[in-house]
């Protein structure tokens, strides 16, 4: 599934149009077009091997594409003006390497000369991220959380339109998790644009705006969580409490809704978890009221994230990418987009 | 025109420069300098029962092998990791997402490098420069720091060599043991096939034109260069005897040592950008 919003039409912070990536003939992105838009907090998942890093070092211009095109900022990060899109962006890799012999404010000031950013801003960023008291230690005697940190405010420098996390929480603790995602929650309300990886689904789901699955090279779904169980159809689940002698007066209660199933939960006693369609929530909760105080508990489940996720016809892990079949034994797919891009500068 | 900002280059130089500052690399190499200096110098006329410097030619000769062992040594381990040790910590893709190029940040190592080891280098023999100065006056220094300047380029060259090795490799471990092997191979192994070709042929392969293979190897040129700059040692040389007087020329060996530095360069340049 690909976005229909054409990168022409909308200033997106992040766009691409149909960019394929091939490694000889194994495709690890292949035809993804997308549009984020400034100042959301998108997210990106997938399997290991589902081409998001891929996808994530072109968005960067660590890769050429193969074909199409990607903006960030309005502009390429790979053609004549690649330093001015650059500077638009912030990014945080997922095996953040530093340098050992800097400390903190040595490494930000390094960057920041790098990035053409104003230097006096290094020492606001340590303080902004809790590291002003280890600013001048050296990053080798850094814990994982601290090194992690420093990078984030690596990122930060040259206040960045587009920040670019992957994996972004690894070796946080869960209070360093919060503060993390305040101050991206902050950076989205001033316009910043962010792009984020994680393997942990929880922590996205109810911080990200929209979010795309990769599946094999493709972006398989995308929108926000509550959009991404519609499309992807999942039963809702409500989980009821009540005594052993209201069960039967249940099962008449709900024979009249169409679509459901009624089950009792392993090792839970008293507890029966009904899975129907999303749309026949209400008409499930007017069929409970003649239990009246029979009832003694009602949970409405969501799907996670998670189930989502593996809602989805999703390959194990350790697949290989994908092989582009022979010419024209392809099935055909959406093209959102009316012109094909050429090769990128 | 390539595109280069050099502000970016003095950055990036910088910090490869004030790591080994910081380090005490700088330190350490020009130690290693000055003992071993000064240690020929003193003790290099030993064997004819006689301490302290011959005469200024008979110590730069003796200090021309010092320098062929360990400077191009220094310069390989000095250079090797620093590209594939970026991109084995992972720190490489940082570097590149940011507003630079990768020629950039090729030279801007290189630059930083060469300024550590060119110092280190000066620092090492500065002081058995003094002692040969008061002994043999300006005529002596002006020898000695010819043969100082060769000695940089020397380094320079194995640099570059060392910075070509750190593109066309993708794990330190193998850079390190491609350094070595090319350290061997030219430091050690390469004049002796050559000898041995001679010999073998009875003196009659490939006539004065293997004298020109000898600039296949800059620790050749090096030697050269600073042989044929002392009338007195021409003849300590076995190699002295069938190099051809062009060879003499010591703009034409100092643009080739400049090749030598220029060469690996560009080509690990061509190699990190495509």
């Amino acid at each position: 599934m690909t976005s229909t919003t054409p990168v022409n039409e909308v200033p997106a912070a992040i766009a691409l149009r149909d960019v394929t990536k091939h490694f000889g003939a194994v495709h690890a992105v292949d035809g993804v077009s997308l549009s984020v838009r400034r100042g959301e907090l998108f997210g990106l998942i997938g399997h290991n091997g589902a081409g998001k890093s891929t996808l994530f070092k072109m968005m960067l211009g660590l890769l050429p594409v193969s074909s199409g095109e990607i903006a960030i900022a309005g502009a390429s990060v790979r053609g004549r003006d690649f330093r001015a899109a650059r500077r638009q962006i912030g990014y945080l890799p997922e095996h953040l390497a530093l340098y050992d012999n800097l400390s903190g404010i040595e490494t930000l000031r390094f960057f920041a000369k790098l990035k053409g950013a104003d230097l006096s801003g290094c020492a606001p960023l340590l303080e902004r991220l809790g590291l002003a008291a280890a600013a001048k230690r050296p990053v080798r005697e850094y814990s994982k959380g601290m090194r992690q940190r420093l990078g984030f405010a690596q990122a930060l420098l040259g206040a960045p339109q587009v920040l670019f996390l992957d994996e972004p929480s690894n070796g946080l603790d869960p209070a360093a998790i919060r503060e993390f995602y305040a101050i991206l929650h902050e950076l989205r309300d001033q316009g910043v644009t962010v792009l984020i990886t994680s393997h942990i689904l929880a922590e996205l789901q109810e911080r990200v705006d929209r979010l795309a699955i990769m599946v094999s090279g493709r972006v398989q779904a995308l929108g926000s969580v509550p959009e991404l169980r519609e499309q992807q159809d999942m039963p809702l689940h409500i989980l009821l409490r009540l005594p052993p002698s209201a069960l039967e007066l249940l099962r008449s209660c709900l024979a009249a809704v169409p679509g459901l199933s009624l089950s009792a939960v392993a090792g839970q006693p008293g507890q029966q978890l009904v899975s129907c369609p999303r749309p026949a929530k209400m008409a499930v909760l007017a069929a409970l009221a003649p239990l009246g105080d029979l009832l003694l508990d009602l949970q409405i489940q969501e799907p996670s994230l998670e189930d989502v996720f593996f809602g989805l016809r999703t390959p194990p892990p350790d697949l290989p990418l994908r092989v582009r079949p022979p010419e024209g034994g392809e099935e055909a797919r959406e093209r959102p987009f009316a012109s094909s891009g050429g090769p990128h500068a | 025109m390539p595109d280069i900002e050099w502000r970016q280059l003095a950055t990036l130089a910088g910090k490869e420069f004030r790591d080994r500052m910081r380090n005490r690399w700088v330190l350490a190499v020009a130690l290693v300098f000055t003992v071993f200096s000064l240690v020929i110098t003193y003790f290099g006329a030993a064997q004819q029962g006689q301490l302290g410097p011959r005469s200024i030619e008979f110590t730069i000769a003796s200090l021309v092998s010092l320098v062929i062992y360990l400077i191009p040594l220094i310069a390989l381990l000095l250079g090797f990791d620093a590209i594939v040790g970026e991109r084995e910590r992972g720190s490489l893709d940082l570097l590149l997402a940011l507003p630079i190029t990768r020629l950039e940040l090729l030279l801007g190592k290189y630059l930083g490098l060469a300024a550590a080891l060119t110092l280190s280098t000066v620092i090492g023999f500065a002081l058995d420069g003094l002692l040969l100065f008061r002994q043999f006056g300006w005529p002596g220094l002006y020898h000695y720091l010819g043969f100082v300047f060769s000695s940089v380029l020397l380094g320079l060259a194995f640099l570059s060599l060392a910075l070509l090795i750190s593109v066309l490799t993708r794990e330190r471990t193998k850079a390190s043991g491609l350094a070595i092997a090319l350290w061997f191979g030219l430091v050690l192994v390469f004049d002796l096939l050559m000898l041995g070709l001679l010999v073998a042929s009875g003196g009659e392969f490939g006539g004065q034109a293997l004298a020109y293979l000898l600039l296949l190897n800059p620790t050749d040129i090096f030697r050269i260069l600073n042989v044929f700059s002392l009338d007195q040692v021409r003849s300590l040389y076995g190699l002295a005897s069938i190099v051809p007087p062009a060879l003499a020329n010591p703009w034409l060996m100092g643009g080739a040592m400049l090749a030598w530095i220029a060469a690996p360069l560009a080509l690990a340049t061509w190699r990190f950008r495509s």
